[in-house]
C-alpha cells in the first residue's frame, strides 16, 4: 500500500462518514459541520488527483463562502432541532428503495464499465493552474463572462427576495 | 495507486447519500445541504475523469473537466445565495422550516 492508497481510503471514508452524519443529524448546524468535513476531504482528494486550483477553490468558495452563508442563515433563523414527523408514505415506500436501487445500480455500472486494473496514476507535474487559466480565458471565455451576469442576477435576486416588504 | 472505479464508486455513494437526504429529511436547510452534497459528488467525478483523460488526450484537452468543475462551483454559489434568500422568505411567511408546512401547491 502506497501513501496515496492509504490517503484515498482515509479521505474517502471520512467523506462517506461526513455524508452519513449529514443525513442522520437532527440539528441543522451539525449537518452543516459534517458537510464541511465532506468538502475538506474532497479538497484533499482533488489535491491527490493533481487539481490544485480546484482544491483551493473548493476550500475557499465551498467550505468558506457557501458554508458561512449556510451557518449564517441557520443562526439568523434560530433553526432548532427538526421536529419528528412520520415520513410520508411516498418517502417510505418509494424514496428509500429508489435511492438504494440508484446507488447500487450506479456502483455496478461503474465497476463494469471501468475495470479494476485501470489505475489512477499519480501526476508527474504539479502545476495545472496555468494551462487551466489559459483554457478558461481562451476556449471558455464566453461562458466565463456569462457567469458574471449570472452572479449579478443572483445578487439582485437575493437582495430583492430578502427585502422586508415583498 | 487506486483504481479509477473506486473514485467513481465513492462519487456514486456520495451522490446516493445526497439523494437519500433530499428525500428523507424534513428541514428545508438540510435538504438544501443535500443538494450541495450531490453537486460535490458530481465534481469529484469530473475531476477524476479529467485526470484519467490526461494520459490519453494530453493535458490541454483533458483540463476542460476542471473548467466544468469551476463553473459548477460558480453556479452552486449563485444558487446558494438565491436559495437561502428563498428560505428566509419562507420562514418569514410560515414561521417554520419544515417542508411539510409549505403545502400551498400540494394536491
Amino acid at each position: 500500500m502506497t501513501l496515496e492508497t492509504v490517503l484515498f481510503y482515509v479521505l474517502g471514508g471520512l467523506a462517506v462518514l461526513g455524508a452519513l452524519n449529514l443525513i442522520l443529524q437532527r440539528h441543522p448546524i451539525h449537518s452543516a459541520l459534517s458537510l464541511i468535513l465532506v468538502m475538506a476531504s474532497l479538497a484533499v482528494l482533488y489535491l491527490l488527483l493533481g487539481a490544485e486550483f480546484i482544491a483551493a477553490v473548493q476550500i475557499i468558495i465551498y467550505a468558506g463562502a457557501i458554508m458561512v452563508l449556510f451557518v449564517f442563515v441557520i443562526m439568523l433563523l434560530n433553526a432548532g432541532e427538526e421536529e419528528r414527523t412520520n415520513l410520508s408514505r411516498m418517502a417510505r415506500y418509494v424514496g428509500l428503495p429508489v435511492a438504494a436501487v440508484l446507488l447500487s445500480g450506479l456502483a455496478y455500472l461503474l465497476y463494469r464499465a471501468w475495470p479494476v486494473d485501470l489505475l489512477v496514476q499519480p501526476h508527474p507535474s504539479l502545476g495545472q493552474t496555468r494551462p487551466l487559466a489559459e483554457m478558461l480565458f481562451k476556449d471558455f471565455v464566453l461562458p466565463f463572462e456569462l457567469t458574471s451576469i449570472l452572479i449579478l442576477i443572483a445578487v439582485l435576486g437575493a437582495v430583492v427576495l430578502a427585502k422586508k416588504e415583498l | 495507486m487506486v483504481p479509477l472505479s473506486y473514485y467513481l464508486v465513492l462519487s456514486a455513494i456520495l451522490f446516493g447519500l445526497g439523494v437519500m437526504g433530499f428525500l428523507l429529511r424534513r428541514s428545508i436547510i438540510t435538504i438544501f445541504m443535500s443538494i450541495e452534497l450531490m453537486l460535490n459528488a458530481v465534481n469529484l467525478a469530473f475531476v477524476v475523469f479529467s485526470h484519467y483523460w490526461t494520459a490519453w488526450k494530453g493535458l490541454d484537452s483533458a483540463l476542460s473537466g476542471q473548467v466544468f468543475v469551476f463553473f459548477v462551483i460558480v453556479v452552486a454559489a449563485a444558487e446558494a445565495a438565491v436559495g437561502l434568500a428563498i428560505i428566509i422568505v419562507v420562514f418569514r411567511t410560515r414561521a417554520s422550516l419544515n417542508v411539510e408546512r409549505v403545502n400551498l401547491m400540494k394536491w
